[in-house]
């Protein structure tokens, strides 16, 4: 099974590393070199690096790549200005959504879109029926792409080390090229951990140097373990989890990403699918919720777990779930091995990020 | 990897070490590891009997929930109190302080089914 299984540039790097490998989304991926508690708190504390190379890159170019852009995504792409970046979605026809996805303005009429690795090749036939109208093009650069995340406090003090830009003039959700560690790169001030950091963009057989010099710089290396209960502390939906191709966004916390005000594919479908159920968070004194536990209310079941785990800075169980609409109001527990816990609804961020 | 030769295993990933006419049962080495760091360990009620393979503990990590299984049929009759606030027992020290709960075995001769050291070994490298 490991023989067919899809590597990045730094496959072989984790496991000298004595990482802990695991099949993600088709990919061998190192899911803890440490430990997760210790990768996670490396990354609330100081600096840690992770290897996201999996994920795909979507360049879209020409006169239309705006028009494009704000069919095919739910956020405004028009308020992008060259060098900026927004977090997004593809919606589908039903009003569900295809995606979740960043979308940075690269240039006047080029814009660059990462997608899930697991969605890879979906995105890229969705959006390739749906460019056809437009005068713009789309090129998958993910083959041939290394992307690496440097997140946490001491981020940017990390990666300044080694890079040509002065990193304390960008903001939040800013892009723009730089040399790293000698190899030419894009970088964004964006991540999914809830921290300040970076990610870095660069050909393939760049990021195995810029890997190399991060480490030697003071950043810690992390799994995908840990990168998964960062953003889940952080109450960020993963793919496949909270969002899905059958959920309406709008009825989750993450509704700011839809804007009514402008024409997108599935528009409509989105605009009058009824919210049966919502996203919500929870929060658990005792107890370590996970995916697939049920939401009770009164004994009655009401709904699902999509993300849960314990936090490793409150030390307490948290978790996103699908709860039947109005449920939310009142009190919930969570039913873990025939046992039920009370479950507080709370709205994430579970920690205070900032 | 650390496989004593003074237990017996399951498939499960559970050791046995008959004390005292009780058997001692904890998760292995190769278990604690591939869990990764254990916050939460559900103890059963001391008193409870139980049937071989049925679920008597719970085991949490960061990553995931695992049950622990009776090796062989018998009555719990102790648990771990350390657990309750050193979970991290589990990781540190698998076969000794952080071993589960104790059984009063229905036959102790139900411990000559499970598997050596040697035979864990060569299952756990082929898992």
């Amino acid at each position: 099974m490991l023989g067919e299984m899809k590597t990045t540039p730094l496959t072989s790097t984790h496991q000298g590393l004595g990482a802990k490998m695991a099949p993600f989304a088709g990919y061998l991926m190192p899911i803890q070199y440490s430990s997760i508690t210790a990768e996670h708190l490396a990354v609330r504390e100081g600096a840690g690096v992770f290897d996201v190379s999996h994920m795909g890159e979507f360049w879209v170019r020409g006169a239309q790549a705006l028009d494009f852009l704000q069919y095919a995504t739910l956020n405004d792409a028009a308020k992008l200005k060259v060098g900026r970046a927004q977090y997004s979605m593809l919606p589908n026809e039903q009003g569900g959504v295809v995606d979740d996805i960043y979308v940075y303005r690269t240039g006047d009429q080029e814009y660059l879109v990462v997608v899930n690795a697991s969605n890879i090749e979906k995105d890229w036939n969705h959006l390739q029926s749906l460019v056809e109208a437009f005068e713009a093009d789309l090129e998958d650069a993910s083959e041939h792409t290394g992307l690496l995340a440097v997140q946490g406090p001491k981020a940017a003090q990390v990666l300044q080390t080694l890079c040509d830009v002065d990193l304390s003039s960008k903001k939040k959700n800013d892009t723009f090229t730089a040399t790293v560690a000698g190899k030419p790169a894009r970088l964004a001030r964006t991540g999914y951990t809830g921290e300040d950091g970076f990610e870095v963009f660069t050909e393939a057989g760049d990021i195995k140097a810029v890997w190399d010099a991060l480490l030697g710089a003071g950043a810690i290396p992390c799994g995908l373990g840990a990168r998964d209960t960062l953003r889940l502390e952080a109450g960020f939906p993963l793919y496949g989890h909270e969002l899905t191709d059958e959920t309406n966004p709008r009825c989750t916390p993450f509704s700011w990403v839809v804007k009514e005000y402008k024409e997108f594919y599935g528009k409509a479908a989105m605009l009058g699918g009824e919210c049966g159920q919502v996203l919500v968070g929870l929060l658990l004194e005792q107890g370590i919720p996970r995916e697939g536990y049920p939401v009770l209310a009164g004994g009655e079941a009401v709904g699902r777990v999509t993300s849960g785990t314990i936090s490793p800075l409150l030390k307490k169980g948290i978790a996103l779930a699908y709860v039947r609409s109005g449920a939310e109001a009142g009190s919930l527990e969570v039913e873990i091995r025939g046992k039920t816990y009370p479950a507080q609804v709370v709205s994430p961020p579970f920690v205070g990020l900032k | 990897m650390n496989y004593p030769t003074d237990v017996r295993y399951t498939k499960s990933h559970e050791w046995v070490r008959l004390e005292d006419g009780l058997a001692v049962v904890g998760i292995t080495d190769y278990a604690q590891d591939a869990l990764g760091d254990v916050v939460f360990v559900e103890l059963p009620v001391p008193g409870k009997k139980y049937a071989a393979g049925e679920a008597v503990a719970a085991v949490e990590s960061v990553k995931t929930a695992s049950d622990i299984y009776a090796p062989i049929a018998g009555e719990v009759v102790q648990v771990n109190p350390g657990l309750e606030e050193a979970p991290e027992l589990l990781n540190q020290s698998p076969y000794a302080e952080g071993w589960i709960f104790k059984l009063r075995p229905d036959n102790v001769a139900d411990l000559e089914a499970l598997m050596d050291a040697a035979a864990y070994q060569a299952f756990a490298e082929s898992q």
